[in-house]
């Protein structure tokens, strides 16, 4: 592992402002990503990891705001910059995408023109000498005959064609992080895949380092060098993508993988039930005290139910949060 | 009516408004003001005299000719001003939201409730009369509805997943105003604002009419009325060319809206289908 991570946080608390007062909804969150590696996060909706996000590009707007910790990148710590300094970082040198390609662009713009503004926006291009590098960044995606297709709109264009405009667009400047909350989501699995293929390929080639945020446990294992799970706010296992499936130890990730439809398992472990997490995921508004996954935990003892669990960092790599980790 | 006509008969009473505005010194057959002449005074309509002639002996057709200039001046020039103005407080309002959203608010209904014709009757008042201060005082009297609209169309917008998406790849607020919320709230604008411009030439009209607006000798379709009124038994061709000449332009401005509107509308485009 490299010295200087290029983005850093530490204990971060984003707490939520409603009527009654301020909740927590992300708590004690800590991870870091090196240069050019890939970093999952994955969690049920609702668990924090999109507001964690958008806490590292510095777009958390009322009623989220960040209660405490730090989040550093590339040395400097985002929440000290003035907001001119986090503009610029945004889209430049931290860029993102998102779940919707349907709604992520702009419907009354050619795509082309969509790409070629973040030329003129962050590198100071001229505007032909922009459409120019963006005919270039459609074919980077593999979309053919990109010199005619920078002229269409996103309507006219397929849904794995706009998720690879919106790669484009957000790879246009070169950036050392790219932030894909669920990606693929919205998309046909033969696409996924090749999209996904797309991504690792292109930030591989560039140095890229990603962060993948998804509920999908396999495909971010597949994708990602290391994975973070997180509930309810907190991140209870993190381990390299090789170890989680068969080493994992909190009860929560150990669910998450035994809910996975396996091919052969019939065979294998004779006829049996699809394992599953009983109950929801709690509200952000009434966490229950002490570990948050008590009430669904088969493991739960009285420990569980007043104290939250220390973190517990792991010989190979990696931590986990739980008094009966294994 | 078939979707299409009121575009078409809309667009082509707009464009011959326009045209004959614009080549009004060729199409004239007198100059308007000069060519006074009691022998001909108040001659009715006939091969020599067109549109007849009133009591100084001016040929109405060339007055009526050269008062499409001043109405449709008044009438495009002071409804650009009211869509400047309501789109850009409306949209800042609308996306930023908060106290600037709160003071907005507060000014357009002010303005919905004073009438707008009488809030610049009171600005020509102290303008005093002319061109320039009629397009002030309309320019500056008939913004809320566009600023209504506008703000409306942000509020809705701005939660839109490419506004969002802006934000994260760095689009300053002004930016993002100009290049994600402003193309796509302009269909409404524009037909708010093709609609209002017929309300501009009506109120030009109007205030001319109580000698606020355009001063004689110079004719505007308004002031041509206003001198009229006394004729109207008399000699009513000096009333009814430039009445028809209102009539057929504000008609024209108000089918080109509604045909915009249809075509812009998504929902009236599908029920085309």
């Amino acid at each position: 592992m490299t010295a200087s991570p290029l983005i850093e946080v530490e204990d971060l608390r984003i707490d939520l402002q409603d009527r009654s007062g301020k909740v927590a909804a992300v708590e004690d969150v800590s991870f870091r990503i090196n240069s050019g590696e890939t970093f999952g996060l994955v969690g049920e909706s609702g668990c924090g990891k999109s507001i964690t996000a958008l806490a590292l590009i510095g777009l958390l707007r009322h009623p989220l705001s960040i209660g405490a910790g730090v989040i550093r990148f590339d040395g400097q710590e985002i929440q000290k910059l003035a907001a001119a300094e986090q503009r610029a970082l945004r889209g430049n040198r931290i860029a993102m995408i998102f779940q919707e390609p349907m709604t992520a662009l702009n419907p009354v713009s050619p795509v082309g023109r969509q790409i070629a503004e973040m030329f003129v926006l962050h590198k100071g291009k001229s505007w032909r000498e922009a459409n120019r590098l963006a005919v270039e960044a459609l074919a980077d995606v593999r979309v053919p005959a990109p010199e005619r297709r920078v002229k269409d709109y996103p309507h006219q264009l397929s849904g794995g064609m706009r998720q690879r405009v919106m790669i484009a667009i957000a790879l246009a400047c070169g950036p050392d992080l790219l932030i894909a909350d669920e990606p693929t989501t919205a998309l046909d699995v033969t696409v996924q895949a090749e999209i996904i293929e797309l991504m690792r390929n292109l930030c591989a080639e560039r140095g890229t380092a990603i962060l993948m945020i998804s509920h999908d446990l396999g495909l971010v294992a597949n994708f990602c060098r290391r994975v973070a799970v997180m509930y309810a706010g907190r991140i209870v296992e993190e381990r390299s993508s090789a170890d989680i499936f068969r080493a994992c130890s909190h009860p929560y990730t150990k669910g998450l993988v035994d809910s996975l439809p396996r091919l052969g398992s019939r065979a294998a472990l004779g006829r049996t039930r699809l394992q599953e997490i009983k109950g929801v995921v709690p509200a952000i508004a009434n966490f229950p005290g002490g570990c948050r996954f008590n009430p669904r935990c088969a493991k739960a003892t009285d420990v569980c139910r007043t104290t939250a669990p220390e973190t517990t960092w792991l010989d190979a790599g990696g931590l986990v949060r739980c008094h009966h980790h294994a | 009516m078939k979707l299409g006509t009121s575009l078409i008969i809309g667009g082509a009473l707009f464009a011959l408004a326009i045209f004959v505005g614009l080549f009004a010194p060729w199409l004239a057959h007198t100059d308007p003001v000069m060519d006074a002449n009691l022998m001909y005074a108040e001659e009715p309509p006939g091969w020599k005299w067109w549109f007849g002639t009133d009591a100084q002996g001016r040929d109405i057709y060339s007055r009526v000719v050269y008062g499409a200039r001043i109405s449709l001046t008044v009438g495009i020039v002071s409804q650009l001003v009211n869509s400047v103005i309501g789109v850009t407080l409306g949209l800042s309002a609308g996306y930023w939201g908060g106290w600037w959203d709160d003071l907005v608010n507060g000014l357009t209904n002010l303005m919905l409730a004073i009438p707008s014709l009488i809030f610049a009757l009171a600005i020509m008042a102290v303008l005093g009369p002319g061109l320039t201060s009629l397009v002030i005082a309309l320019g500056l009297t008939n913004w809320s509805f566009t600023c209504r609209i506008a703000r409306a169309s942000a509020l809705s917008l701005k939660s839109q997943g490419y506004v969002q998406a802006a934000r994260v790849l760095g689009y300053g607020d002004l930016r993002i105003m100009v290049t994600q919320l402003l193309p796509n709230m302009i269909g409404p604008i524009i037909v708010i604002g093709t609609l209002g411009m017929g309300g501009a030439v009506l109120a030009e009209a109007s205030l001319s009419f109580l000698g606020l607006g355009i001063r004689p000798p110079f004719p505007s379709w308004g002031s041509m009325l206003s001198e009229a009124r006394d004729q109207i038994t008399t000699a009513p061709w000096l009333s009814v060319f430039p009445g028809l000449a209102i009539f057929l332009t504000v008609l024209g401005l108000n089918l080109l809206g509604d045909g915009l509107r249809d075509i812009i509308d998504p929902q009236s485009r599908s029920r085309r289908t």
